[in-house]
């Protein structure tokens, strides 16, 4: 094989972004697969010492990762976790706190109402405007076709 | 042993939705929000379907905690909506399962807010 430098270079642009992919998929594995470990223990904590029936641990685990997702966000640390774990950090709910407490500090100092409550809504919005419709289409379908007794 | 295997699947299955995740970010444009756009109204069409949660029984927290797994909550809630209610549960039954964790991001994400300080990016 005689490869002159164009062809080289061209070899190395299309080898190289897939071994970064491989990396990213790697570290997006180990720490979305740490959040969630952390939610069952989490649950477990909760169904063991707190006595909670599976319908509350599943309302309960939420709720707690959510603090834990925003208290990170505060102390910084979870932007620089995400920096390192693509959608490892943005995937689980974690990440969903984090999109909702990121923008409600930076733009604090726009104000109360229209910077910190607005900006809240950035990305979590139209998470629960396309989730809730969603929904509502799925259960209108059910309910017209008499899937749901 | 039993525990083990637990958060086992649940390391394992939530690592590979977000490796799976990671895929989307790295190939193609799609935002962030897009991203969690998607999973969350893909949550709701398993979730409806009921196929969801087959994969929460086998994964736990694995499978309730990424963003998917809210979605399959509204979808559950509005099934269990309509249970109830009949055509009412429709409007009430998603978002009144989707109610603690909407409230606590918006009652965390205040205080977290007030305490504080924007950092440097």
């Amino acid at each position: 094989m005689d490869y002159d430098k164009k062809d080289y270079k061209n070899f190395i642009e299309k080898k190289s972004p897939n071994s970064k992919l491989w990396r990213n998929m790697l570290s997006s594995f180990v720490v979305g697969g740490l959040i969630c470990t952390l939610g069952q223990g989490v649950g477990n904590i909760y169904k063991n010492f707190f006595g909670l029936d599976e319908a509350d641990v599943r309302i309960a685990v939420p709720i707690t990762m959510i603090f834990l997702g925003a208290l990170f966000t505060g102390l910084d640390l979870y932007n620089k976790l995400a920096k390192y774990a693509g959608a490892g950090t943005l995937v689980p709910i974690t990440g969903f706190s984090n999109a909702v407490v990121s923008p409600a500090i930076e733009f604090r100092r726009e104000g109360f109402i229209l910077g910190l409550a607005a900006k809240m809504f950035v990305i979590a919005g139209p998470v629960i405007v396309y989730g809730i419709n969603a929904s509502v289409i799925m259960g209108l379908v059910m309910y017209l076709f008499g899937l749901v007794k | 042993m039993e525990m083990f295997w637990e958060y086992f699947n649940a390391f394992w299955v939530g690592g590979l939705i977000c490796a799976l995740a990671q895929i989307l970010v790295d190939k193609t444009k799609l935002t962030p929000a897009r991203i969690l756009v998607g999973f969350v109204v893909l949550g709701v069409i398993l979730g409806g379907l009921g196929l969801y949660e087959k994969l929460v029984d086998f994964a736990g927290a694995g499978a309730t905690v990424p963003i998917m797994g809210f979605g399959n909550t509204l979808a559950k809630g509005v099934i269990k909506g309509i249970e109830e209610k009949g055509f009412l549960g429709v409007f009430t039954g998603g978002a009144t399962a989707a109610a603690g964790g909407i409230t606590a991001a918006i009652f965390f994400g205040f205080l977290a807010a007030i305490f504080f300080k924007p950092h440097q990016k």
